[in-house]
């Protein structure tokens, strides 16, 4: 076991292994750069949507609707019937696919948690707002988003988590990525490079996942608690 | 209550003592100073002892201390006559009644789970809980319709009920309560008040009770603890005699100033000689009236026939002349019996014309009690 | 994939039918078990973070850090230990329902009412008896919400464990990846998705069933007042 473990930490050490296309470098890189552009774009369709829909409170059970089927569709699956809708339009194989399959992916955590958000900001804090005589859209800029911005963060957080982890399996629809290493590692049962990619991809989903904690906790305005995570 | 009333809490005990506490003390753990400090108190068996006391006091500290569920730092408890240390904690609990503000009933059970809760930790059979928990409704007033159901679907007062139900299930000799009926409206804590009096007239537990309600202390209690802060005993005594004398400032300032209405509620009617004077039949003439009015010194008079009270003249109405003085007479509207509160005489006394509380019994006329009367009986003591 | 591909080739369900049908038992033995096993985990990991407060916060640390790491990684971590088989997806399943599960039991434990609790203690309740007959099931709700969260979310990682383990739904999926073939791919997803809903509402069912006290509630009026004199 000790052995194995001095293999794998040679591999991630071996700067041959860091260089080209196929190395850990770039591969980072590839990685990290289809889940920034698949959160960004995701957040760009998905927080105007949600901060309209949670302001005008129309339609309240749509969140827990959308959540409980979010949940039930395996990300799996949306990577792989990405492939042959991506093919059908002319994009290819590897990229595209995966790049479609993450933003549908990322949608449904920023768009709910921006609904919740910007709904569960206090009824009398928007009636005070609107008596004061603010506009529609003073209340929605000046009062309802930063009280949201703790749970709407909350939501990219967890979409990018979902991001960085779905991007590993990008790998079996032609793509790139970290997931490179486990699927080709996989296929000639090298397992240092298995377990060599799989420890740079964890790496990459907690220092996400706490990247972002303390991102919010930096950003939030001071006096907005931390609210509890539709996980 | 009458005969209680009189004795005086230095006398011996003619009952053994349920409850002793010996010098008990409880400090919490980082406390600056003592929850209760040396307590010492025998509570007599069969008696209703209200502990009572501003927030801070341990009256509800000392009453779980009394089934361990909190343990005192130093100290000694006996229950009757034994260490309670002694029996495993839970085991003595199953001995003792527990109810406390908020019910505690289990919402997961319906109410006749929840009754036979201790004869179910105790291993009776099904039957006999069954049987038990019949019982037990009836004696707290619960419809049978009302066992199958949820502690969600019966009203405050019920749960309540339901509450007393269960502590008394295994028929514990002592029943201590914390507050009971704190968390219901006022009309219906008289009513479980009035329901506990009965009950314990025909279960004769040992009841202590803990409440911040100096009424419902001196209502219910046999005997009144009055705690100050820190669980230092004030005064312990029979309510009577602690609102005739106060043992020290602190209690005379929790008594409050109605100290004397409050004695008056403890005295019934029957403990006071009725006036009876300006009597007339209904046959009286207006002359006869004024001539026993102006004898008296009164401005009033009660037409009488046979043992039934039927009316009363006010003087202003009666004009020289009038031969029927029925014509002019005046219905009895209220009327007071024997077993009612000198409080409640006076209430009556206070708000009627004449100045006087007219008192019958099964619609027999008995006599009045004027406001001075009830007023003179207070100054005796 | 050709641009004259029907959607779903009707034949292909009919040939393969024992397969779907072994596959889909499969999937949901993987699921059960895993469920299963993280559920008792869970139980005794949250019990021994509500008996040892200063507990708390690590055990749930590591149940999230757990949770993080993207599935095929932790799987991947398990390979050169376990090899290729039901027991490394095994490990990688249990590990997700372990933040889950234990987040809910607890909470659920812990809305307990404390009056209910120092009655019961008042009675004359003891541990371990109090747990079963008291605690446990008013816990039961927030139990089972997380067990359905935990059952969903296992069902959709099932399929990536195919990929380890040969067996279970997504088989089909990945089967429909490489041979280009939409059909596998679609019957393998759609199946999925039943699945989880079957199971969510069976356990919804179960809830349900399990307390029948919140059933009394349900749909009946509340009780009169608070303390309306009977």
């Amino acid at each position: 076991m000790i052995d194995f473990l001095g293999e794998v930490a040679t591999w991630l050490t071996t700067p041959e292994n860091w260089e080209d296309d196929g190395g850990i470098g770039n591969r980072m890189t590839e990685h990290v750069l289809i889940s920034v552009q698949t959160v960004a774009l995701a957040a760009a369709i998905a927080l105007p949507a949600g901060v309209a829909i949670g302001h005008s409170h129309r339609w309240p059970g749509l969140t827990t609707g959308i959540v409980n089927i979010a949940r039930a569709v395996p990300s799996f699956a949306v990577v792989a019937l990405a492939l042959p809708f991506a093919i059908r339009l002319g994009l290819g194989i590897g990229y595209w696919p995966t790049f479609l399959a993450l933003v549908l992916l990322a949608l449904p955590p920023i768009f709910t948690n921006a609904v919740t958000g910007i709904r569960v900001v206090e009824p009398r804090i928007v009636e005070a707002a609107r008596g004061l005589g603010m506009r529609e859209r003073e209340l929605l800029w000046q009062v309802e988003v930063p009280l949201a911005i703790p749970l709407i963060l909350a939501g990219i957080r967890v979409a990018a988590v979902q991001v960085v982890a779905t991007a590993t399996l990008g790998a079996l629809v032609g793509w790139g990525g970290l997931g490179r290493f486990i699927v080709d590692g996989f296929a000639v049962q090298d397992n240092v490079r298995v377990f060599g990619g799989a420890f740079l991809v964890a790496v990459l989903a907690i220092l996400t996942e706490f990247g972002f904690s303390a991102l919010s906790r930096w950003r939030s305005p001071r006096g907005v608690s931390q609210a509890a995570v539709a996980r | 209550m009458a005969s209680e009333q009189t004795r005086a809490s230095g006398s011996p005990p003619e009952r053994p003592i349920a409850i002793r506490l010996d010098r008990v003390t409880k400090r919490f753990p980082g406390a600056a100073s003592d929850a209760v400090t040396e307590l010492s108190l025998d509570l007599v068996e069969g008696e209703i002892t209200a502990f009572v006391g501003p927030s801070g006091c341990g009256k509800t500290t000392t009453l779980k201390m009394i089934n361990r569920l909190i343990e005192p730092t130093s100290g000694r408890i006996e229950i009757f006559g034994e260490d309670q240390a002694s029996l495993p904690a839970h085991e003595l609990r199953r001995r003792i009644g527990y109810v406390i503000q908020e019910t505690g009933l289990f919402p997961h059970r319906t109410i006749a789970q929840n009754i036979g809760t201790v004869p179910h930790l105790l291993g009776w059979p099904a039957k006999q809980i069954r049987e038990r928990t019949a019982e037990l409704a009836e004696l707290v007033g619960l419809d049978r319709e009302q066992l199958d159901r949820y502690p969600s679907g019966l009203s405050g007062g019920q749960q309540q009920r339901a509450g007393v139900a269960r502590a008394l299930a295994a028929d514990p000799p002592i029943l201590l309560m914390d507050e009971p009926f704190g968390a219901v409206d006022p009309v219906v804590r008289t009513r479980l008040q009035d329901e506990l009096i009965a009950l314990q007239q025909s279960l004769h537990k040992t009841i202590v009770f803990v409440t911040h309600d100096i009424e419902e202390a001196t209502r219910l209690g046999d005997r009144v603890a009055i705690m100050d802060v820190g669980g230092v005993l004030a005064q312990f005594a029979p309510p009577a005699e602690m609102l005739r004398q106060p043992a020290n400032a602190f209690v005379e300032e929790f008594l409050g100033n109605e100290r004397g209405l409050r004695e008056l509620s403890l005295i019934p009617v029957s403990a006071v000689p009725l006036l009876r004077c300006c009597e007339l039949a209904p046959t009286a003439s207006c002359s006869d009236a004024l001539a026993a009015m102006d004898r008296e010194g009164v401005d009033w008079a009660l037409l009488i026939d046979g043992d039934r009270c039927v009316g009363w003249l006010d003087r202003d109405l009666l004009k020289e002349g009038t031969s029927d003085v029925r014509a002019v007479a005046e219905p009895l509207t209220r009327s007071i019996s024997p077993s009612h509160t000198l409080r409640e005489a006076l209430e009556v006394a206070l708000t009627s014309h004449t100045r006087v509380a007219i008192v019958q019994e099964d619609g027999r006329y008995r006599g009045v009690l004027p406001i001075e009367r009830i007023a003179a009986h207070l100054e005796d003591k | 994939m050709r641009g004259d591909q029907p959607f779903i080739r009707w034949e292909w369900i009919g040939d393969n039918r024992g397969q779907i049908w072994d596959q889909t038992v499969q999937h949901l033995e993987l699921t059960v078990i895993a469920v299963g096993i993280g559920f008792l985990l869970a139980m005794v990991l949250s019990l021994i973070g509500i008996r040892f407060r200063r507990l708390y916060a690590p055990i749930t640390s590591l149940a999230g850090i757990l949770y993080t790491i993207p599935s095929l990684a932790l799987f991947a971590f398990f390979v050169p230990i376990t090899g290729l088989s039901t027991v490394t997806a095994e490990i990688g399943l249990v590990s997700y329902t372990l933040l889950i599960l234990i987040r809910n039991i607890t909470a659920g434990l812990e809305a307990v009412p404390a009056s209910v609790r120092e009655a019961a203690r008042g009675l004359g309740y003891r541990q371990p008896r109090l747990f079963w007959e008291v605690e446990l099931p008013l816990a039961v709700p927030s139990i089972i919400a997380g067990l359905r969260i935990a059952t969903v979310t296992v069902i959709g990682l099932v399929t990536v464990t195919s990929i380890i383990t040969l067996g279970g739904l997504g088989l089909f999926i990945l089967d429909g990846l490489r041979r280009d073939f939409l059909t596998p791919l679609l019957v393998g997803t759609v199946l999925t998705i039943l699945l989880a809903v079957a199971l969510d509402a069976a356990l919804l069912l179960a809830e349900r069933w399990l307390t029948p006290a919140a059933r009394a509630t349900r749909g009946a009026p509340s009780a009169e007042g608070g303390s309306i004199a009977q």
